[in-house]
This record gives C-alpha cells, structure tokens and sequence, in this order.
C-alpha cells in the first residue's frame, strides 16, 4: 500500500523547471521572442559563413547603392561602398558579443560581492551600500562616456564601460535577495547543522536567490545591446571598420536623405532584438515566478 | 521629517563629493591635456603660460581643491572650448533649450500617458486595452533614437510634412521662436517612452484599485460612476504615478543625448558629447555636478510629494 502511493507520486510529479518550460511554450509572445533571439544568435556565430562579404571589403566603384538594384547587394552598400547585408550580419555578432560579455562579467563581479555584502552585513554591506548610492545618482550612460573618452573606444573598451556600470545592479539584487533568505529557516537548520558560511551562501542561499537573478540577466541582455548601439551611435563605442548597427545609424544621419537604407535597416535590426530579448525576459518571468499575480 | 530630509542631504553631498572626485580623476588618469599641440606649434613659454592661467601646472589634487572651493560659489571656471565665457553662463544657456524640449516631453508624456491608461483600465480586456498593453511595450522597447529616425524618415524624408531637426531655426512658429514645426518630432519621439511607463503605471494601479472594497462600497452607496472614478479610485492610483514622475523627470529635464545629437537640438545632452569629445574637464565636471544635483533634488521631492498625496506615508519612520 505504502509502496503504492510513492509510486504513483513519482509517476505524476514534476520538476520546476519542467513545468516552467511549459509555461514558457504556452506563451506566444515568448515563443516569438526565443525564434527571434536564435535568429540573430544564428547570424552571429556564423557571420562569416552566412555573409556574402567581408565586413571590411570596401568597393569605391560602388559606393552609396541603393538596395534591390544590384543582385550582388540586396541591401545596398553604405557610403565607402561596403555590402550593407554583409555589415547587418556582422552588426549582429558585435551587439550580441558586447551584450552577452557584459552580462557575463556583471554576473561575475556583481553576484559574489552582492552576495557577500548582503550575508555579513557589516563594514562589507556599507562600502556597497553607498556605492550603489552613488551608481545611481546619474544615468549610467553618461559614466560610460566619460569612461570610453578616456580610455578610448573599440570592443574591449566598450565591454569595460559597460561592465563598471552594469555589475551594481546585480550586486543589488543579490544583496537584497540574501538580506532576506538569509533569515529562512532553512539557513537556520543549516547553521544549527554546522554548515560553513560558504557552504550556506553557495549551495543554499545562491540556488534559491538564482531566478530573480536570471531574470534581471535576461533584462539586461537588451538593455546592454540598447547601450551598446546608443554609445556607437554617439561616435564612443566601436571603431571602424568593425561593424555595429548603432555606427549605421548614426553615420547614416548624414545621408539620411537620399539614401534612407543605411538608417532603415540597422534601426529595424535594433528594434527587432530588442523586442525578440524582452519579450523572452517577460516570457522567462512569467513561467520562472508562478507565485506572482497573474492578472 | 526634519531627521529625514538632513539624512538625505548629507547622502546628496557625498554623491556629489564621490561623483567629483570619480570624474576629476578620471579626467586627469590619462596622457594627453587640452592644450597638447597637434596643429599649432606654441612655444614652451608660452604653453607654460596658459597652463599657469588655468591652473594646470599645480598638482592634481591642488587643482581639486582649486576647483571645488570656486565650484561651491557657483564658479566653474572657464570653458576650454569658448574661452571668452565661462561654464556657467554656458550651461545656462544651453540647458534653456534642454529644459523647453523636457518640459513640452513631460506635458505630452504624461497627459496621453495619464489618458491611456485610463482609457486601458476602463476598458480592461477590451481592443483599447490590447492596442494601449502593446503599442507602450513597443514605446518601452524600442530605443527612442530608433523611433526617432523612423520618425525622420517617414515625416520629414518621405513626406515632406516637418523640418529634420533644429530648435526654432527651421520652420514656421506660433510665437516667435517657440512653439515650432520642427519641434514636434523631437519632442514626441522623446515622449514615447515615459509615456508608455506612465500609461503601464495608470492602468495597473487602476486595475489594482478598483478591485478593492471601497470602491465597492462607493458604489453601493449609489455615489455616481465619474465621481466614484475621481474620488475613489484615481486618487489612490496616483501614489504609483509619482513613482514614475519621481524617476522621469531628472532624465526628462537633463535631456536626451540621442534626441539633441540627432535633431541637431543645441541643448545639455549634445554640449556635453561635445565637451566629452574635447575633454573640456571644467564643463563636464559642471555637467555631471547639475545632474547628480537635479538628481539628488527630484529624489527628495519625490518622497516628499508621497507624504501629501498619501497621508499613511511617514518620512524617518522607524520601520521604513
């Protein structure tokens, strides 16, 4: 009998993470999301593969073409007569590294110091208490300007403004997530255990607090991209010839009437993942967060 | 409340201390100043010269000193880019435009955004409803240099309908050199976004109110349907509104770098692309001192303004 029930509870139970994938698939918004961002995942791993050109390949016996007139450039070429297709190609490979680097790094740095800040408390919680004060007293666009100008743009460089900026508010999350699990019961019945602080921050508290965190990731991804095209766009992001959508459009303001593709497409490539990482954002929300209120 | 508002402002001048010291280093951390011959050739005396003039050859540190002791009466120097003014009279001049373009954003951004969401909430689940949910996730979404170019390339490249971009400089006017054609591309493309997260912000709060007992029990009372919707539920959706004023307004009133850069709008945000690309420290510094000031300002006012629009809310409370 007893053997019974167990069986029939295994049979029928599943994980959370089984069901928050259903729930991310019901979702359509979502789903729209998840093809969009592979689309341009797709494009960027296997831009040299996929575009007709070199991103660089400047042909000045056809500059400034406009698209659909020459079957070699569906999309034209911009104003040192590179293929704008190849470009818009490899515009996704710079959004995506710089996005992802970013997001990487701000996880590395933010996690563990936020994490550190918000379980001890203390001397370690003020420095950090007052410095996501001072993070946020301004645009942090505005921080990343001044940082590029100083040190000089390119992909690297772009990575590292963002980063500086970007870290603080994981680290904030993280602190106010363990500020408040750290009160559970089950850090308690560790503690009385004898489970070492290490060992409560990493397998018990980081675990739980880990869905917030994956949430504010999956926001920052459009929000660095966003940063990323916006600092291009201003002339302190990427150099040439790499090319960036946010570069596109800004060069193209110059040309903007005659020659409306070279401002076109890159915006509508912007646009377009933007909405495809934050409709997913919401998607990975909704099916991560059942507690919240659905209405 | 006094307990409060001295905590806060003990809080804004260490920001403000930290932020100045963050960018004078930082100014200072890399070779190469102003007055690094390129093209003209000057000779040493006279390179000596200017560097005494604006302080250049006494230690970091020093100059620090130097400058935030003039700053604290408001002096901020001399501009390295238009010597014959100073920085002050400068920003003055520039934030005017920044300040018209942010005001006109705010009185669009929150008047549509206000009506929206209202208009979303009273016909929750309606087509209304959807069309407002998806054109502010689209507001929200979408960078407003983006919407931005769209705007020029259809309204202005497409359709020779407004100007591509000035101030009060291309265009017919209302008066004078205000209220003009070629404002209103920026400041709806500008407006888009705060409207959307006000209009999110209304609709949820609506929604959010008009679920609760009160506003059943007012109408049980037979009070009529407007009166029901001004008194009880749209004054205690307000509270979250101001949360969204409260964030909205310093980036609003500091301006849109993009917005200025890519209409050609003499303002704040494209001065200070300007000064960064030139290194002009005095104006940067001036720049980043009035943001995380008007920052700082809007912070305290906003929790300020809580205090009166809902009477539960206590500043310095214990508990908070």
């Amino acid at each position: 009998m007893a053997a019974d029930i167990s069986t029939k509870a295994t049979s029928q139970s599943r994980s959370f993470w089984q069901d928050a994938r259903k729930r991310f698939l019901r979702n359509r918004l979502a789903v729209f999301g998840l093809i969009v961002v592979t689309f341009f995942i797709f494009l960027a791993l296997f831009a040299n593969l996929l575009a007709p050109f070199p991103y660089d390949k400047a042909d000045f016996t056809k500059v400034l073409l406009m698209p659909f007139k020459d079957p070699a450039h569906p999309l034209g070429t911009d104003e040192v007569g590179r293929d704008y297709l190849s470009r818009m190609i490899y515009g996704a490979r710079t959004s995506l590294l710089v996005s992802f680097a970013v997001q990487g790094i701000a996880l590395l740095i933010g996690l563990p110091l936020g994490a550190l800040a918000g379980y001890f408390g203390g001397r370690i919680d003020f420095v950090m208490v007052r410095l996501i004060e001072v993070m946020t007293a301004f645009p942090s666009l505005l921080f990343a300007i001044l940082i590029i100008s100083v040190v000089g743009g390119g992909i690297p460089m772009v990575v590292l403004a963002l980063s500086i900026t970007s870290w603080i508010g994981i680290a904030r999350l993280a602190r106010a997530q363990l500020l408040s699990l750290r009160e559970k019961e089950y850090v308690s019945a560790a503690r009385a255990l004898g489970a070492s602080s290490s060992d409560i921050i990493f397998k018990h508290l980081l675990p739980n607090a880990l869905t917030p965190i994956l949430i504010a990731v999956s926001f920052g991804i459009p929000a660095t991209i966003f940063a990323e095209a916006g600092l291009s766009f201003l002339g302190f992001g990427v150099n040439d010839p790499i090319a960036s959508w946010g570069k596109m459009v800004g060069v193209s303001n110059a040309y903007v009437r005659v020659y409306w593709h070279l401002a076109l497409f890159p915006t509508f490539a912007i646009a377009l993942i933007m909405l495809g990482f934050s409709f997913m954002g919401d998607g990975l929300r909704d099916a991560l967060d059942p507690q919240q209120d659905l209405s | 409340m006094a307990r409060y508002l001295l905590g806060r402002l003990l809080s804004l001048i260490f920001v403000l201390f930290v932020v100045s010291i963050i960018v004078f280093s930082l100014m200072h951390a890399v070779p190469g100043g102003p007055f690094d011959e390129e093209k003209g050739r000057l000779p040493p005396a006279a390179k000596a010269n200017i560097l005494r003039k604006y302080g250049l050859d006494k230690p970091v540190w020093q100059q620090y000193i130097n400058y935030m002791s003039h700053a604290l009466r408001f002096d901020f120097g001399i501009p390295f880019q238009q010597p014959h003014t100073t920085v002050a009279a400068l920003i003055r001049k520039t934030w005017l435009v920044t300040v018209q373009v942010g005001l006109l954003t705010i009185l669009v951004a929150f008047g549509l955004g206000i009506l929206l969401g209202m208009l979303a909430a009273q016909y929750q689940n309606s087509w209304i409803d959807n069309l407002v949910t998806f054109g502010s996730t689209l507001g929200v979404t979408v960078p407003n240099f983006v919407i931005a170019m769209w705007f020029i390339l259809f309204f202005a490249v497409a359709r020779n309908w407004l100007p591509m971009g000035g101030w009060g400089s291309s265009g017919q006017c209302l008066f004078g050199n205000y209220f003009c054609s070629d404002w209103i591309l920026p400041v709806v493309a500008y407006a888009l976004a705060p409207m959307a997260i006000v209009a999110r912000y209304t609709r949820a709060s609506i929604v959010d109110v008009k679920r609760q007992d009160y506003v059943r029990t007012a109408r049980s009372k037979g009070i009529p349907e407007h009166q029901v919707m001004s008194r009880h539920i749209f004054r205690n959706a307000q509270i979250p509104m101001v949360t969204a004023l409260g964030t909205e307004i310093p980036n609003l009133i500091t301006g849109s770098i993009f917005i200025e850069s890519i209409f050609r709008i003499n303002g704040l945000g494209k001065f200070f692309v300007t000064s960064t690309l030139n290194r002009d420290y005095p104006m940067i510094m001036a720049i980043f001192l009035l943001i995380a000031v008007l920052w700082g300002i809007t912070y305290i006012l906003t929790d300020i303004a809580y205090t009166f629009i809902d009477p539960r809310v206590r500043l310095g409370a214990r508990d908070s």
